[in-house]
Parts: structure tokens; C-alpha cells; sequence
């Protein structure tokens, strides 16, 4: 053998074998039909040397071109602190599984204990599951969860200021799953409440909303929540995490259940994942809520311990019962979002998202003051705006590209879509109006 | 080990009715509560909402297992016993002394189909 | 083994006034958010420095057991070793700090992982096509089951919605299948504990035309090679079903079959098994899904980009880490691995189907059962003895099923070692019942009250203050 990864010697494998009963490795599948048995080579490269393996990803990099980031549209670039990589490096967090043995997991369900606490903290919710893998699914999830816990209603509305991308993954839960998505129009780019009310029926199972929406906008959603409960409908809003900190919250908006991308959390972007997605809910909903749940108890010794709870409600019980299948949770980058809060703190999430709006907003000025973009709606937004451009977009987004600049996401032919983070400084603000401004 | 009372009618998911008058009492069995073991909670529907026989009307939890309930007649709910919310092992101490729901029956014959005591008894012995 | 002070959590350790950051000033000017935009309150969280969180955390870390800490037998799960050098070239900036929507000419490279992933992941699989947007093993398998179901759809062939799955299956088959909207039909195991034909049979003549798929693990969930694929698949495709390959046992196959070639239409393949990304405690993992040909239009839109694009490079720098010599090995090895082991304890343990495993076995227990030591307490004096415990109470088909999978990078010696120590416990459960019974004994915490848990559920700090 004599491969790094397969300590197996000639001694050891002739021993074995005897044990075993057999010749050879191949006497291992003699009950494998011939027909189906692998006998040809894989047509893959030959094995690679670290030294090689290091030289074709590094090349394969050098493909690839490091933009100054001024988009976000639900990715946003975001400071990591230099410990968060360091920590999560930690073997004994990174090669464990899901803590099943909770005697030798307490590392594990300890942080997750945490970081359900900080989530439900961040979004003024009374409890958090352990984490699901991204914003987009968490928020198929919650769809699901709403039309479970409703009784036989079948219909979720939406926003039309919702994430096309959250649409998506949403609408193809629910074609599979048999619910009925029915979109609630924008009026002036924000939810309307009066148009919400002529839309809830008894079929209704809940209503999805995000803030700050789409564009960016932070949206009145007061009387929203009453609506929906007289209706017997939840409450579903989906918000960017980090900006939380800062913004009312989905508790104090009346939201039944919360749910949202993590990755604003101090998560790289790397091209899309991985992320963390987080769902929280009020406390009666518990029960209903999918995934993994961490919850305190105490051990034979009478010491405080946590542990896997609630289990009964999860797909290996429930099997086809399951409201959900969902069998993990996305715990390393839960970890990622918990350091970083702990890192951060109650005033260093502030801090960045105030940074992050301020950053927006002067350049959302300096844009306007070049005469050649104006604001595309007359509403309040947070780190991320809509302007149209007087030009051609296209051109004008190569431009900013040649010049190391990624320089907003483009939406419909004239409108561009520029997201700000407490990573930009002025000089690259200014930088990108210049550009923008020739 | 498990007990089985008699004057009860009783369904093969293991619910039982005690009738008085018009009202039926619904509850699980004590061979259902040791199948489940440790009771954690119990899901019981709002008074008001209608069951129908055969259906389900909510959810016994155990640490490891959930186990739906069905109930074994139609009519409409008057009152849950609200003690198992905060209490669920109540269950695990006397399954036929803590009912679950109280429902108004809309169709007594129901209750022919359902087994009495011995039969009752019998079908666990087999099961 | 925990300094207490580091054993709080991270919230009992916040004073007021400290911070644990740093950010630049503002340059922008005075723009502040408005006040009726603003939560009320600040968000609770804990006010620490910089040196207090990085304790707190690497003394947590402590009291956690992953794959570099020891032998990790967790049956059905796949604990691989997670080479370094993939974690090298996950971080790499060059990727890491790619938005995902940025301009196609700007992520080249990008692209090429993923092309190259698939490229060799269709080589392994005998597959023609395959997404990489499932985020984990549970995600694929949905997704695989929507491509089913599409593909029925768009030939008008909407009442195929039951999927057959084997009485052994893992409890997110039917779980998939129910959020799909699809039924699952149970097919019963034989006495060797492989689908029973002849059920099979009448299912397919029951059920003809409403037959879906069938969804199966290769080899099964006692780990036994379900060597009448071929009829199987037969049947099944000529009642018009799809075959959908459960990729959780892909492991031993490396090198051996190739589900494309046993005939099957769709599977998923869980990169944190097979291709030895790490775990993290419960993820993430990633879970592509591979069809064949004609199927790929009907890929659903199950996750925004690209999946979990950073776990897809690892996978890429373990296949061309290992070449097409070594990948060959991986099946064979972990499959002699798990049978050394099986015959080494098959005389103190209960081996309720004897012969050739593939990549891990299941036993119902102690062979003497009089001393009432359980699969449980088995499990627990394991963590004693500084080895993970195998998964346990499952699959359903045993009552004290003990799941054993060791990982083609285990060393005799470390295997030796166990199996030492199993037998080593199958004694004491003899002379000294009392001491496995009440095990762990030498662990952070004891064993925990699971009741309690659920019967009161504490999930929050804010809850926790409230019960003081």
C-alpha cells in the first residue's frame, strides 16, 4: 500500500486476512455479481504530492480575481476577526461528528447552548434551534413549519420584497410539498399592509417577510403581526442577521418565526457557502420547530450538562411523520457565528452595522451628487440601496470590474443594487465614485 | 404489567372513551404509556375543534418516541385536561385516571365498533 | 480536566464595559440610524476580551472527541480521517473572499473546482451529471427525490408517488419522501437480511403504476452487499420506477461497484463520508446529486449558489490527493477493516447475520445476555476507555444493535486495541456488571437526564436565569 492516508503494512494485511478468512482483498466482495463488479481504472489523474496538490489549487486561484466588494444582495463582505479561524481549527471541534454522546460532546452542545442563546437575544425571540444549513432553506423550512402547525391551511403568502433567490428555494419546497405560494405586491418597493388584509383568508397559514427587504429598505411592518394572528396565520420574517444589532426586531415586530442567513455573522463569503442559516420562534411553537435543539439538564453527578433534546420531533423518529428531513445542523459555522458574537459583543455588532450604514449612505450621496444615478425608492434602507444609472450599466459594472471593483449587483437594465460593510473604507468609496463618475 | 379497566371502550392505536351521558373522555392506555415510556409532553387540540373517528387529534412525546393520537370517536371538543401541560407524566401514573380530551359525542354508534375490556385485553396479548 | 471558570458559559463570563474587538473609525460622517428604525433594547450578548473568548472556546474544545483525538467506530457515519492539506486549500483567499454573484470572468477557477469535482464524481459513480447545491447528505437525498418526481411529472405521469424503501432504511428516507410529498412503501428484509424478493415482487404487482422509485443504500444498513441488484433494479425499472442510490454507504465501493453500473438512476453522495471532509460536530457537510443521463434538466433549485462551495474544494484535494491508484484502495481496506473486527468479537458478541460485511456490521448485543449489561452501557464504558462509542439502536431491525464502522485509515494496531477492549468489557459485564452499567466513569459528565431535558426545555441563557 504505502500511501499516507493507509497505514496497512504487508505483515498486517497478510494477518488480517487470515482472520478474516481470505486470499486477497478482492476475496472481500466475492458476492458482488461480476456483471456490476468495478474492474477497469477510474479515469482520474494520477496521485498528487501536497507540493502538487498546493500548485493546482494556487493555479486554479490565480483564475480567479479579488473584486473590492460594494455588493450584497444577501452576501455580504463582512470582518472576520483573526481568532474565529484559529479557534474552529481546533480538531476537537472540526473532525467530531453531531454530538450524540453527550459525555464526550459537552465542547459541542455547550457552544450550540450559546449560540442558540445569542440568536434568540439578536432577534428578540424566545428560543433558536441549533442551526440549519443556509437563509434560503431555513426559510423553505419555516414555510413548512407554519402550514404544520396551522390547521389544515394550506397557503403561505409573500412579499414581493423578498430575495428572488429565497423565492426560488421556497417555491420549490412548496411545488414538492404541496403548498400554495401566493405573492403579496410591492407597492413603492415595501409590503402593504392594507393589500396584506385583502389577501388573508382562513386558508392562510402564514405570511413571509423580509427586512431589511431585498433592496435594502427597512420596512414599517407595524400591524402586521396583529393581521396575521386574527387570521390564525404566523408571522415568518426573514432578516440579515448582523443588522439585528442594530434594527427592531423581528420579536419586536410581532413575528412568530425568525429566520435569516447567518453568513453576515463574520462568515467568508467563499462563493457561497458554506453558511449558517438560523431559525428562531416563539416559545409555544417549540414543538413544531425542525431541527436539532440543544437544551440543559444535569448529569448522574448533579452537574449542569447540555444535551440533544426534543428529539422525538426529528426525522429519524417521526420518520414519514417528520415535519421536516432535516438530520444536521450546520454546527461549524454556528460556532463560526458564536465567536464572532463573543468577539464582538453587544457593542461591536452595533458598532460594524452602524459603520456599515454610514458607509452606505455616504455613498449613496456621493453617487447622487454625480448627477448621473438617482435613489430608485423614497425609503428609509440600511447598509444596501437601489440607484438607476443615467448610462449603460453594463458597461459602467466593466469598467468597475477592470478597476478591481465589484461594483453592485444589476437589477433590470437601468438599476444597480451597491451594499456597504464596515470593510470599506472611504478612500474605496471614493475610489468607485470616481469610476462611476467618468 | 399493564392494566386494563373495565366499563371502557377501547381502539387498536390504544385510546381508550369513558362515556358519561353525552361526553366522551379520551385518553392512551396504560399499555400505550408503557410502550412510550417517560411521557414529555403532549399535544392536545384547542376546545372547539372538531375530531373525527379515526383521525388524528394530536401527539403523545416520549424522549425517544412521538406516537399520534387518534380518536376513536367523532363530536367536538369541550374542554382539555390543561394539568398535562405542565404535568405530562401524569400519564405514566394513571393513564385512565388523566384523559386527555373531553369531547361531546355527535354519534354514539360509534362506539359499537370499539373493543370492551376483554376484547381489549386480548388484542395486546396478541399484539 | 476543565478549569471551572472556563467551563461557564461564554455569557457568565461577561463584565460590562469590556470588548474583545476592534474596528476602524468612522470616516464617513455624521450618518447615524434613526431612532424609530431602532430595536429597543441591545441584543444581550456577552461583553468579553479577546483572550477570555479564545480560553473559553479552546477549553471547550476539550471536552470534545473528533477523529484526531482517537478511533472512531460510529457505525453508518464514516469518521475518515480529514486531511490537513484540505483545509489548506479551503481557506485559501483566493476563494474565500469570492462573492458569490460576482462576474462569471472573475471566478474561473472557481468554476473549474466544481467542474472538476463533478467530472471525477460522475468517473466514481458510473453517473453522467451532477449538482453540487444539496448542502448535506439530507438535502441531497430531497433533492434527488424532487428530480424523480419532476421526471414522472413532465411524462404525465403524476400518480407514481410511492417510493419503495427497505424495512432497514435510515429514518430520513421516508423522511425526504414526505416533505417531497411522496409515500413510502416498506419492503421486507429476508432472513439474511437483504430485500426479500419475493416481497419485492407483490409490492411491484400491488403497486405497478404508482411505483416512483426505490430508494436503497449499497451496501445496506447492516452493512451486507445487496447482491440482487441486478433483479432488483429489473423489477423495478420495468414497472416504470426509478432506482435511487442512498450515497451514506459509498465508502466500501471505492474501488469495488459503481452504482451507475448496478443500476442506478439517481443518488446523493455525502462528501463528509466518503470524500473525508470534516464532519464539525454536525456539519457542514455537502451532498451532491448525480443522475443519469436525460435526467440533469430536471435538477431543482434547491439552494441559491453553488452549495457549500468551500466543502467541494476539500473533496477535490482528497480525489487528486489520492489519484486513481489509491481511490481504488479506500473500499477494500475499510471493508477488511470492519470484517477483522467482526471476526475478532464475533464469539462475546451477538453477530446475528454471519459472512462477508462491507465497510461496517452490526451486532444485537452481548452474546450472554444474563447479565443485563446493554448495547448502551457497552457504549458508554467505551467513552472510559477513550473510544467513541459505535452508533447504537439502530438500524431497528435488532433490539441492542451495536453499529461498527472503522475507516480504511485505521491501523492495526488501533484496531487491535479496541477490539481489546470490547472484549475486555464483555468481561467485566461478567464479574462486574454494576461498573458498565454506571459508566462513563472517567468522562467531563456523567450520563445525562434526557427526560428532564425534554420534559422542561432549557434552550436559551435567558431561560437558564429565569429557573435560578
Amino acid at each position: 500500500m504505502n500511501y499516507k492516508y493507509f497505514p496497512h503494512t504487508d505483515a498486517d494485511l497478510q494477518a488480517m486476512f487470515q482472520k478474516v478468512g481470505i486470499k486477497s482483498l478482492d476475496d472481500l466482495y466475492a458476492e458482488v455479481p461480476e456483471q456490476i463488479r468495478f474492474r477497469g481504472e477510474y479515469q482520474l489523474p494520477e496521485e498528487m504530492s501536497e507540493i502538487e496538490v498546493r500548485q493546482l489549487f494556487d493555479k486554479l486561484g490565480a483564475k480567479n480575481k479579488q473584486l473590492t466588494c460594494f455588493a450584497g444582495a444577501g452576501v455580504y463582505d463582512h470582518y472576520t476577526p483573526s481568532a474565529i479561524p484559529q479557534l474552529l481549527s481546533r480538531s476537537e471541534f472540526l473532525t467530531s461528528y453531531t454530538p450524540y454522546q453527550a459525555e464526550i460532546s459537552q465542547g459541542t452542545l455547550h457552544y450550540i447552548f450559546e449560540y442558540q442563546s445569542m440568536m434568540a437575544e439578536l432577534t428578540g425571540m424566545d428560543i433558536s434551534n441549533a442551526s440549519m444549513y443556509d437563509g434560503t432553506t431555513a426559510t423553505a423550512e419555516a414555510v413548512m413549519m407554519a402550514v404544520a402547525a396551522g390547521k389544515k391551511q394550506n397557503k403561505v403568502l409573500v412579499s414581493e420584497t423578498i430575495d428572488p433567490k429565497t423565492l426560488a428555494v421556497v417555491n420549490t419546497y412548496a411545488h414538492f410539498h404541496g403548498i400554495e405560494i401566493e405573492m403579496i405586491p410591492a407597492k413603492n418597493g415595501v409590503t402593504d399592509l392594507s393589500t396584506l388584509n385583502s389577501q388573508l383568508s382562513p386558508d392562510v397559514a402564514g405570511v413571509l417577510v423580509q427586512q431589511p427587504n431585498f433592496y435594502g429598505i427597512v420596512e414599517d411592518y407595524e400591524g402586521f403581526a396583529d393581521a396575521c394572528h386574527n387570521q390564525k396565520a404566523l408571522f415568518i420574517m426573514n432578516s440579515v442577521a448582523a443588522d439585528l444589532a442594530v434594527l427592531m426586531t423581528p420579536g419586536e415586530w410581532g413575528a412568530d418565526i425568525a429566520v435569516g442567513d447567518g453568513q453576515s455573522l463574520g462568515i467568508p463569503m467563499q462563493w457561497g457557502g458554506p453558511y449558517v442559516g438560523y431559525m428562531c420562534c416563539t416559545e409555544k411553537l417549540i414543538r413544531k420547530m425542525p431541527g436539532r435543539i440543544v437544551g440543559m439538564t444535569k448529569d448522574n453527578r448533579d452537574q449542569r450538562a447540555f444535551v440533544l433534546t426534543l428529539q422525538a420531533r426529528e426525522q429519524h423518529i417521526r420518520r414519514q411523520k417528520a415535519t421536516s428531513n432535516i438530520c444536521s445542523n450546520q454546527s461549524l459555522m454556528a460556532l463560526w457565528a458564536t465567536v464572532y458574537m463573543s468577539l464582538m459583543g453587544k457593542q461591536g455588532l452595533k458598532e460594524a452595522a452602524e459603520l456599515s450604514y454610514a458607509g452606505a449612505h455616504y455613498l449613496c450621496d456621493e453617487l447622487l451628487k454625480t448627477g448621473k444615478f438617482c435613489l430608485v425608492y423614497n425609503q428609509p434602507f440600511f447598509n444596501e440601496f437601489v440607484v438607476r444609472y443615467s448610462g449603460d450599466v453594463d458597461a459602467l459594472q466593466k469598467r468597475l470590474t477592470e478597476n478591481g471593483i465589484f461594483g453592485g449587483i444589476k437589477l433590470g437594465a437601468d438599476k444597480l443594487m451597491f451594499a456597504v460593510t464596515e470593510k470599506r473604507t472611504k478612500e474605496e468609496v471614493d475610489n468607485l465614485v470616481k469610476i462611476a463618475a467618468l | 404489567m399493564a392494566t386494563v379497566k373495565e366499563g371502557l371502550y377501547y381502539s387498536e392505536s390504544h385510546e381508550y372513551v369513558k362515556v358519561e351521558g353525552n361526553y366522551g373522555f379520551i385518553g392512551i392506555t396504560d399499555y400505550a404509556q408503557h410502550a412510550l415510556g417517560n411521557v414529555v409532553y403532549v399535544d392536545m387540540p384547542d376546545v372547539d375543534d372538531e375530531v373525527t373517528a379515526g383521525e388524528e387529534f394530536g401527539a403523545v412525546e416520549s424522549v425517544k418516541a412521538a406516537s399520534d393520537l387518534y380518536s376513536p370517536v367523532s363530536g367536538t371538543v369541550v374542554e382539555v385536561n390543561e394539568a398535562l401541560e405542565d404535568t405530562p407524566e401524569l400519564i405514566n401514573k394513571d393513564a385512565f385516571e388523566n384523559w386527555i380530551i373531553k369531547v361531546e359525542l355527535s354519534d354514539k354508534s360509534e362506539l359499537d365498533a370499539l373493543m370492551d375490556a376483554k376484547a381489549y385485553e386480548a388484542f395486546c396479548e396478541n399484539a | 480536566m476543565n478549569n471551572r471558570l472556563y467551563g461557564n458559559l461564554i455569557f457568565e463570563l461577561s463584565q460590562e464595559g469590556r470588548s474583545g474587538y476592534s474596528l476602524p473609525k468612522n470616516q464617513f460622517g455624521s450618518y447615524s440610524v434613526p431612532a424609530q428604525l431602532r430595536r429597543k433594547e441591545d441584543a444581550a450578548l456577552p461583553e468579553c476580551d479577546e483572550m477570555t473568548v479564545v480560553r473559553h472556546y479552546t477549553n471547550l474544545s476539550a471536552n470534545n472527541f473528533g477523529v484526531d483525538n482517537g478511533f472512531y467506530p460510529l457505525g453508518s457515519c464514516t469518521m475518515k480521517y480529514n486531511p490537513k492539506i484540505n483545509e489548506e486549500v479551503a481557506a485559501l483567499p483566493q476563494f474565500a473572499g469570492l462573492h458569490p454573484l460576482q462576474p462569471a470572468e472573475t471566478v474561473q477557477g472557481a468554476e473549474e473546482v466544481c467542474q472538476q469535482l463533478c467530472k471525477s464524481l460522475c468517473e466514481l459513480t458510473g453517473l453522467y451529471a451532477f449538482t453540487l447545491k444539496p448542502f448535506a447528505g439530507a438535502h441531497g437525498e430531497l433533492t434527488g427525490l424532487m428530480v424523480i418526481k419532476k421526471y414522472h411529472e413532465s411524462r404525465g405521469d403524476e400518480a407514481r408517488k410511492k417510493v419503495i424503501v427497505p424495512d432497514s432504511a435510515h429514518g430520513t428516507n421516508p423522511a425526504s419522501a414526505a416533505v417531497c410529498g411522496l409515500e413510502i412503501i416498506e419492503v421486507k428484509s429476508d432472513a439474511r437480511g437483504l430485500v426479500d424478493l419475493v416481497d419485492l415482487e407483490r409490492l411491484v404487482e400491488l403497486e405497478g403504476d404508482s411505483i416512483a422509485a426505490m430508494m436503497m443504500t449499497n451496501p445496506n444498513t447492516l452493512g451486507l452487499f445487496e447482491k440482487q441488484i441486478p433483479e432488483i433494479e429489473k423489477l423495478v425499472h420495468a414497472a416504470g420506477g426509478l432506482m435511487y442510490y442512498d450515497g451514506a454507504n459509498l465508502n466500501p465501493m471505492l474501488g469495488a461497484a459503481r452504482p451507475g453500473d448496478m443500476g442506478f438512476d439517481v443518488m446523493h453522495i455525502n462528501l463528509h463520508k466518503t470524500f473525508s471532509t470534516p464532519h464539525g460536530g454536525g456539519g457542514p457537510g455537502a451532498g451532491p446529486v448525480g443522475v443519469r443521463k436525460g435526467l440533469e434538466p430536471f435538477f431543482p433549485e434547491v439552494s441559491p449558489y453553488h452549495g457549500n462551495f468551500a466543502v467541494a474544494m476539500r473533496a477535490l484535494a482528497y480525489i487528486r490527493s489520492l489519484g486513481r491508484e489509491n481511490i481504488k484502495l479506500v473500499g477494500p481496506l475499510a471493508t477488511l477493516n470492519a470484517n477483522y473486527i467482526k471476526e475478532s468479537l464475533k464469539d462475546v458478541y451477538e453477530l446475528p447475520i454471519d459472512g462477508l460485511c462491507k465497510h461496517e456490521f452490526v451486532f444485537d448485543g452481548l452474546k450472554d445476555k444474563s447479565t443485563g449489561v446493554t448495547t448502551m452501557d457497552v457504549a458508554k464504558r467505551l467513552l472510559d476507555y477513550g473510544y467513541h462509542a459505535p452508533t447504537i439502536y439502530f438500524p431497528l431491525l435488532f433490539h441492542e444493535s451495536l453499529m461498527i464502522e472503522p475507516t480504511e485509515n485505521e491501523s492495526k494496531e488501533t484496531i487491535d486495541g479496541f477490539i481489546g477492549v470490547m472484549r475486555k468489557i464483555a468481561e467485566e459485564a461478567k464479574v462486574n456488571p454494576d461498573e458498565v452499567k454506571s459508566a462513563p466513569h472517567l468522562t467531563p459528565i456523567g450520563r445525562v437526564d434526557d427526560v428532564l431535558a425534554a420534559k422542561h426545555p432549557v434552550v436559551t441563557y435567558r431561560q437558564l436565569l429565569a429557573e435560578v
